[in-house]
């Protein structure tokens, strides 16, 4: 499967969201986006982001200082 | 049936705009909130950078918030237009350089703006008649009422019993009486309220949640204008004002100078903008140097980090100056005795 890939390195949070945010506002249902970010608190703030707004995160991993979010989109609001 | 009415509340993360927007869930209203990101927030940098915090809980408290009243959050990117407010704020600035009039306004108006483009029907923010001494005053919300363009759209539900009736609460999207007459600077008809509601973890207010109310902070901004004879900046140095030492000893330069392991690896991220030093002969900070600077003054620049270096009692220290263009050469100085070096170099 196809992976959009953002690349948030040396940005600090909340800037890793927004640039996952300004990704999926785009994308269809099902797509998986990666964020790579230096910030570890890209961690938790991705992750919460995503679960507020409707989306799956699919696997967080540190790797080398770096640290990789994973989230498939959910489904586009309705309301 | 009349439709599910649509609030926009302006969440900070903090205890009043997590109540004001339960407040408004409690009236059947559907709610969603939004953070404003000005590049001044506190939120997690300095967390995120020093490595003594690295253990910390990490949490941005405004999606903590949001979690916790089931709502979506929407962070917004405000840091190009908000540089119009810090730099030129109409109603001045506060104790520091913090322009919390204006700054309400301007966020306010953004939400008006957010709220036309998305098809919701009001706004609502966790504001208290005098809770605080510029942007929270009686004489002041309508202000931000008015020059925001948001008028009656605009409701503040802990404290909106003290003011005019807004159009939500005419038109009965809102039942007034079950809104709230807050008023002053105590905390506990919140604490009450949060109690009431259950909420038992929430952010302490603690002096804000921009670095604008900060004094130290607001030294280093208004020393950077003065250093570059223009009052603008750029992303990169609000975010350098919130790391190292800052130590300026000629008009035209200063140094940044990491304190802490987590400092050094983030302002290596700067190394190819900025000339540099690190020392070679004992452990030590890194240090960026911003602007012009002579020989000379590149020989106390080199005494001033070996003075924060391990080798500070030593005869000599090596360093390593980089310059702009990532020309590297050594330089061996005496460090700078602490006492040699004068406080108002200290920013």
């Amino acid at each position: 499967m196809n992976r959009q890939i953002v690349d948030c390195r040396r940005l600090l949070c909340p800037m890793p969201v927004i640039r996952v945010q300004s990704a999926v506002e785009d994308l269809a249902e099902g797509t998986v986006v990666e964020a790579v970010c230096t910030d570890p608190g890209a961690l938790t703030d991705i992750p919460a982001w995503s679960r507020i707004n409707g989306h799956r995160v699919v696997e967080t991993r540190s790797e080398a200082g770096e640290y990789f979010v994973v989230v498939e989109v959910g489904p586009k609001d309705l309301s | 049936m009349s439709r599910q009415r649509k609030a926009a509340a302006l969440i900070s993360g903090g205890l009043d705009s997590l109540l004001a927007a339960r407040v408004m869930q409690e009236q059947g209203i559907h709610v969603e909130g939004i953070n404003f990101y000005t590049g001044f927030c506190v939120e997690g940098h300095t967390h995120a950078i020093r490595k003594k915090d690295r253990k910390k809980e990490k949490r941005n408290n405004a999606l903590w918030v949001a979690e916790q009243l089931g709502i979506k959050l929407h962070i917004i990117d405000i840091v190009e237009d908000y540089k119009q407010v810090v730099l030129n704020p109409k109603h001045g600035y506060g104790a520091n350089l913090n322009p919390c009039l204006d700054c309400k306004i301007f966020m306010v108006g953004k939400a008006l703006e957010w709220i036309k483009a998305k098809g919701f029907d009001f706004i609502i923010t966790g504001e208290v008649m005098g809770q605080r001494p510029m942007s929270q005053r009686k004489q002041t919300l309508p202000i931000v009422a008015g020059e925001s363009g948001a008028e009656d759209l605009l409701l503040r539900p802990l404290c909106a019993r003290n003011l005019p009736e807004t159009l939500p609460e005419r038109e009965g999207w809102v039942d007034r009486e079950r809104l709230y007459d807050f008023s002053g600077r105590s905390r506990k008809p919140q604490m009450a309220l949060a109690a009431k509601f259950g909420f038992e973890d929430y952010a302490q207010p603690a002096g804000g949640c921009c670095f604008l109310t900060d004094a130290q902070y607001s030294v280093k901004l208004a020393d950077l204008w003065q250093a570059r004879g223009d009052k603008q900046y750029e992303m990169d140095d609000i975010m350098l004002l919130k790391v190292g030492r800052h130590i300026r000893p000629a008009p035209g330069y200063k140094l940044i100078i990491s304190r802490e392991e987590g400092e050094g690896n983030f302002l290596r991220g700067y190394r190819h903008q900025y000339a540099h030093l690190t020392t070679v002969s004992h452990p030590g900070p890194l240090a960026l140097i911003d602007g012009q600077f002579d020989d000379q003054e590149l020989q106390l620049a080199a005494r001033l980090v070996a003075r924060y270096s391990q080798g500070r009692s030593a005869e000599q220290v090596t360093l390593e100056f980089t310059d702009i263009d990532g020309q590297a050469r050594e330089l061996t100085v005496k460090p700078l005795p602490a006492h040699e070096i004068p406080k108002e170099w200290v920013l």
